[in-house]
């Protein structure tokens, strides 16, 4: 009699590998986005194939992924993985080389950036120009509008980092949409984008995390403010008076990648084709406003939902896409360069 | 007493006592060192290999010599200031033809890229090329690999790229130290000062040490009145009013920074009060900037200061002030002449904790500071986690740790006594 929890202790830990089988770890960035991802995804993914999915959260760390692969030590099956980290993951061998062939066509993928050798572009999203329009009666077009302090006064919130900020202080000063990555490029180009940074400077609030600027906006502290697309949304639906100004923005992709050396290949590539086939996809865009890769999704959604995503004709003219290799290849410089430039 | 119990009993100063005496004190320490050894053991391995580890990193460097051996040789009598021979065009071909894994080659790209801008996507277009087409159809001499090479990517006419390469055959390098102070190793192998848009480092060293400063000043103005007034309470008084010391201390730290986030925004509390007040006619700024990054951490680190002081103070007897007073001395020149000097201790103590616990803050500058409030630590993190660059996060790590040691030390010369927490 005493040796019956013993034996089933035994049993189950004899047992749990078995249980592994059946269930596949997919990690995400955690917030709205998670939510939509459950309801579109996992869900119709759990119900279909009775493999249960956890989710987990993190913050984008690549490290994390780093450390598991090099310790043969895989615990995580999928990972959502922003754009510039997907391409230098793969190149570093953190990601597996994808099967196309078991996800799904790749021609109705698109923007064609969406097919990469390790990771597939799961949504677009973009970041914005954002502001409360309760607050602002005259409404901002263009960057330009965002950089005059005149016109518009108050402080503007920025994400902290070089990134995309560098973009939006060209478009500012008057570069044109497809010249941009061709002037930062060049070193008088990054000097261009510093300065008129600096004009700014004193007007800027920065933020860190994707909630802060509806929170800044909402709460008065900015006037305006560069936010995801979708962040802004969410709190549209939630009643705020927050407006975007499509005018500009800038567009990417996040991808879902599987981790090297996952135990789950075959299970997460079945998950992969539920979550980018096209009833996936159209879900995903119902619960978040942020853009299906897969074209064939974009019938099954109204005009309303629609109008709210980064894809949408409307919203997209004008858009600048995120350029990756650019960013791969000079962010580490840039980022650095943006850091000595917050000192002065 | 007897006079029989004076004299020595039989057996004393005999060689057998001696041994067995030796045999017991000998068991008694070998005891004591068995019993330590499991705590040994646990800082062995919690401690000491990773440090050694963080020290290992940031000075290995095994990208470039692992997976470049022939093109290191065939550089290794290059001047580093013409054109590099042509044979070193074909040795990188050919190492890169012989990479084992594609991951070595993603390695090297990050190594070079964080070199020079733009290394990676050159190294990694060159390596699908040296993989690919140009294993299936060698070209016959190195004058010919040169010029394919130059026809994918004319970037490999450039010297940086192979000055880079040049600089990193062998496996130990200073450079992540020396980016660490914003130093760097010339092309012929003098020291120089980083360009101004990339010196960083020293002035967020130094911004790292100010508001430690600032902080621990802050802590030691605020703990030493309370903490004196506390050790004057009965105890009774003083347990209760330590409870409220220390509840806000065994909070989450996530939780403290959170509503100071609430009580400092634009709209918040204590905007809200100075304008009813009137004392002010438009809301500052108090978060997203130095205000709220030192307010929130004086809060936060405030019971390292008063717990060493008040512990000290306890121990100090008040008659010593009472007898100043009674010898004529002014109340305030009592209190400055006898009684702080006996508090130097808890001072010392509680400074050096204050000082060493802020120079390795992280969450609450990042959440509360704007990008020129951020320390060290924030930098270490950015490196571990986003652009995974470990060797230049384990040399920031190593100034950390050396000026942490170096205050130590500074501490042990100046007070002349072991730390003592009280």
């Amino acid at each position: 009699m005493k040796k019956t929890p013993l034996i089933a202790l035994i049993a189950a830990v004899v047992a749990l590998p078995a249980l592994a089988q059946s269930q596949l770890t997919v990690v995400n960035f955690g917030g709205a986005n998670a939510n939509a991802q459950k309801k579109a995804y996992y869900e119709p993914f759990e119900k279909a194939t009775g493999t249960k999915v956890v989710s987990v959260e993190y913050n984008g760390e690549q490290a994390k992924v780093k450390a598991m692969v090099e310790a043969k030590n895989v615990t995580w099956d999928i990972v959502e993985v922003e754009s510039p980290d997907i391409g230098r993951g793969c190149d570093e061998g953190l990601f597996e080389k994808l099967d196309y062939a078991k996800i799904g066509n790749k021609a109705d993928f698109a923007p064609k950036s969406a097919v990469t050798d390790c990771g597939v572009g799961i949504f677009v999203w973009s970041t914005v120009m954002a502001y409360n329009g309760d607050k602002l009666k005259d409404a901002p077009k263009t960057w330009a509008d965002f950089w005059d302090v005149k016109k518009f006064p108050g402080k503007r919130a920025m994400r902290k980092g070089a990134r995309y900020n560098l973009e939006f202080a060209l478009l500012a000063d008057g570069v044109k949409v497809e010249d941009v990555y061709k002037v930062l490029a060049t070193p008088a180009g990054a000097d261009r984008a510093f300065k008129k940074l600096t004009e700014l400077k004193p007007n800027i609030q920065w933020w860190e995390a994707g909630a802060q600027p509806p929170q800044f906006l909402v709460a008065g502290d900015v006037v305006m403010a560069t936010a995801y697309n979708g962040r802004i949304d969410a709190a549209a639906r939630e009643g705020k008076n927050l407006k975007i100004n499509w005018n500009n923005q800038i567009y990417d992709m996040e991808y879902f990648g599987i981790v090297k050396g996952s135990p789950n290949r075959d299970t997460a590539y079945k998950f992969l084709a539920v979550a980018l086939g096209a009833d996936g996809q159209a879900e995903y865009a119902k619960n978040i406003a942020y853009g299906p890769t897969n074209t064939k999704a974009m019938a099954k959604l109204d005009a309303k939902t629609l109008a709210n995503l980064p894809t949408a004709p409307a919203n997209a003219a004008g858009g600048l896409e995120f350029n990756i290799k650019f960013w791969a290849d000079q962010g580490e410089a840039l980022e650095k360069r943006f850091a000595s430039w917050a000192t002065q | 007493m007897s006079a029989g119990s004076l004299t020595a009993p039989a057996g004393i100063g005999t060689p057998e006592l001696a041994r067995s005496l030796r045999r017991a004190q000998s068991r008694r320490r070998w005891t004591a060192i068995a019993l330590t050894l499991p705590l040994l053991a646990f800082l062995l391995v919690t401690l000491l290999v990773p440090i050694g580890a963080l020290l290992m990193r940031a000075v290995e460097n095994p990208e470039v010599a692992r997976s470049l051996p022939l093109t290191g040789a065939a550089l290794a009598r290059w001047d580093r200031k013409t054109e590099p021979p042509a044979a070193a065009y074909a040795a990188l071909v050919r190492d890169l033809g012989q990479l084992e894994e594609g991951a070595q080659a993603g390695a090297l790209a990050r190594r070079l890229n964080s070199e020079v801008p733009g290394g990676r996507s050159l190294v990694m277009s060159t390596y699908r090329a040296a993989v690919g087409p140009w294993k299936d159809e060698p070209a016959a001499t190195d004058a010919q690999v040169r010029q394919r090479m130059l026809e994918l990517d004319t970037r490999w006419a450039e010297l940086p790229y192979w000055q880079a390469i040049a600089k990193n055959v062998s496996r130990w390098t200073p450079d992540y130290l020396m980016t660490s102070v914003d130093l760097r190793r010339n092309v012929d192998g003098s020291l120089e000062q980083v360009a101004p848009d990339q010196r960083v480092f020293s002035r967020i060293l130094l911004r790292t040490f100010e508001i430690s400063a600032i902080v621990t000043l802050a802590c030691l103005l605020l703990g030493y009145p309370l903490a004196y007034w506390l050790s004057t309470l009965p105890a009774r008084q003083a347990n209760v009013l330590m409870i409220v010391v220390l509840v806000p201390f065994w909070t989450s730290i996530l939780v403290r920074v959170a509503a100071w986030i609430v009580l400092l925004q634009r709209e918040g509390l204590v905007n809200k009060a100075l304008l009813s007040l009137s004392v002010i006619g438009e809301p500052l700024t108090l978060l997203f900037n130095r205000t709220g990054v030192i307010v929130s951490m004086t809060h936060i680190l405030l019971p390292f200061m008063i717990l060493p002081l008040y512990s000290v103070m306890k121990s100090v007897p008040p008659s010593y002030l009472r007898a100043a007073v009674s010898l004529g001395s002014p109340p305030l020149a009592a209190f400055f002449r006898v009684y702080v000097p006996q508090t130097w201790p808890g001072i010392g103590a509680g400074g050096l904790l204050v000082f060493i616990l802020s120079i390795g803050y992280y969450v609450t500058p990042a959440l509360l500071g704007g990008p020129n409030d951020q320390m060290l630590s924030y930098y270490i993190a950015q490196y571990t986690n986003v652009d995974v660059n470990w060797g230049m996060a384990c040399a920031l790590g190593t100034v950390l740790l050396s000026a942490t040691l170096v205050l130590y030390a500074i501490y042990r010369r100046v007070v002349k006594s072991e730390l003592s927490l009280g």
